[in-house]
């Protein structure tokens, strides 16, 4: 699926280097990202996706490199600059990390209240809709601590989307979820893309949901991007690496 | 050499933390002036910091008063100065037990619970889900601590005191039979303005420091059930240690300003 939206880059990473307990995670990772398209950044666990979307958002600052979102250098900024560049980015992450202290109809208002929105009845309403959109109404009063993991992951999703951001990174959205929801979960970050032109970074391990979802596929392989193109250059690659991951072979005895 | 190698590490390591916990308050009232103010956790924090410990600091000072009291006056009793231990109890309350003994208190109930909470929302990653949605944290979570502890520290002193000085006063002439008129007398007569101004500053120290040690260690917590365990522990020992060292110092520069009354 090649993106059929305007080609412009708007997202560039390059040269990313950082490094965990005295491991090295990146080791010049790039990557470009398109307007409106949905990228799916593939590689092993413990092998640095999640890390690299923290430094998307600012959460981690690269010890070489630069992030570039739509034309500006985020690696640069101050915590207090990054703040309206955040507000364009919705993050979901892999636990939700949904506010413990909040019940989930709080936790999806919480953008929305901390943007200076102060009319109830508008807030009430966009909540309604943000979790419907997940399939989780009904659900507004309970406290995360008595969410499933699946729920509070699409609690974490509704409360993502509520401003309408720019930009969604996802980290592993459907890991921990049933099939079902799995599958509305793709369908949804789909809709986002075609409706709102959301421009979306999925890290993952589901290759079903990769296909379903993904216009460019980036793979994550020892702090590089080993593969980047599209699925079905993904599907017919007879390189090894690849071949093991998307068919997941282990190569170890039984 | 060992030992001037861990000497010398100790006191970096000290050094460094002295100045994130500068660099923290820098941030706190950069934000405040930036009028990063959320009147609603304000007033929340002032519920959980002032209202939630009215038991401890009652307790505590009831008891501090009456225990001084009872030890003042089975001294000055030999002396025939049954009536001193009015004022002794008073500006001891005001100057040193009361703002000391609520500080070390309200490090351990409410110190605690702070770095316990925002350790837990570190490890969490819920302090992440708060700069990503593009909230500082030390907005959201210091800030609100931070003022409804200057507005609630100095209220609970004075109530740890006032309630000492009438627990040392039922205890002095209900139970050991000193003249109420005299005690009352000599109690006013010594103790002035500027003991409630030296209570009432140690108040507002004491809970600066609890905040910032406390945040400090909650925002830093390191990963895990250990990691918030260790940064509780941590915000008890330390904020109680810098109010215990810091008292001294206070004591000292105070006495300058607001010296015994005659």
């Amino acid at each position: 699926m090649i993106p059929s939206h305007n080609n412009q880059e708007i997202i560039s990473v390059d040269n990313l280097v950082q490094t965990l307990a005295g491991q090295k995670i990146l080791r010049g990772f790039s990557l470009k990202v398109y307007e409106g398209e949905t990228l799916v950044l593939l590689g092993r666990s413990g092998g640095g996706k999640s890390v690299f979307l923290r430094h998307l958002i600012g959460l981690m600052r690269p010890l070489e490199g630069s992030i570039c979102v739509d034309g500006q250098n985020i690696t640069s900024l101050k915590e207090r600059e990054l703040a309206p560049v955040r507000k364009s980015i919705g993050m979901l992450f892999q636990n939700g990390a949904l506010f413990d202290s909040m019940n989930v109809a709080d936790n999806v208002a919480f953008p929305l209240r901390e943007s200076g929105e102060t009319n109830e009845a508008f807030i009430s309403q966009k909540v309604h809709d943000a979790l419907q959109m997940v399939s989780l109404h009904g659900h507004l009063s309970k406290m995360p601590a008595s969410l499933s993991g699946g729920m509070r992951k699409r609690a974490a999703l509704a409360r993502a989307l509520i401003n309408q951001p720019r930009f969604m990174l996802y980290d592993e959205p459907t890991a921990g979820l049933d099939p079902i929801v799995a599958d509305s979960i793709d369908l949804l970050i789909r809709r986002l893309q075609r409706k709102l032109g959301v421009t979306s970074i999925v890290v993952t391990h589901d290759m079903k949901s990769t296909f379903t979802i993904a216009d460019h596929v980036a793979l994550l392989h020892e702090g590089r991007c080993y593969f980047y193109g599209t699925c079905d250059q993904l599907r017919t690659s007879t390189d090894p690496v690849i071949r093991d991951f998307v068919e997941g072979r282990s190569h170890e005895a039984p | 050499m060992a030992l001037a190698r861990y000497v010398g590490g100790t006191l970096l390591s000290f050094s460094c933390y002295l100045g994130e916990l500068a660099f923290l308050i820098a941030e706190t009232f950069r934000g405040i002036l930036g009028g990063h103010i959320r009147l609603r956790l304000v007033i929340h924090q002032i519920f959980e910091v002032g209202y939630r410990s009215q038991l401890v600091v009652l307790l505590t000072g009831g008891f501090t008063g009456a225990v001084f009291a009872t030890q003042a006056f089975f001294q000055f009793h030999r002396l025939q100065m049954d009536t001193a231990v009015g004022p002794v109890v008073s500006v001891s309350m005001f100057r040193e037990l009361g703002p000391v003994l609520c500080g070390l208190m309200v490090a351990g109930r409410v110190g605690a619970a702070m770095s316990a909470e925002l350790g837990t929302m570190k490890v969490t990653e819920q302090l992440d889900a708060l700069r990503a949605l593009g909230v500082h944290p030390v907005d959201y979570l210091v800030i609100p601590r931070f003022l409804a502890m200057v507005i609630s520290m100095p209220l609970l002193v004075i109530e740890c005191i006032v309630v000492g000085i009438l627990a040392g006063y039922i205890v002095t002439t209900q139970i050991l039979g000193v003249s109420e008129v005299y005690y009352l007398y000599n109690m006013l007569h010594f103790t002035g303005g500027k003991d409630v101004a030296m209570g009432l500053i140690k108040g507002v120290v004491f809970g600066i420091i609890i905040v910032f040690v406390s945040c400090h260690k909650g925002l830093n917590a390191r990963e895990g059930a250990v990691g918030v365990g260790r940064a509780t522990t941590d915000a008890v020992v330390a904020g109680s240690l810098f109010i215990l060292v810091i008292n001294f110092f206070l004591t000292l520069t105070l006495n300058i300003f607001f010296p015994a009354a005659k």
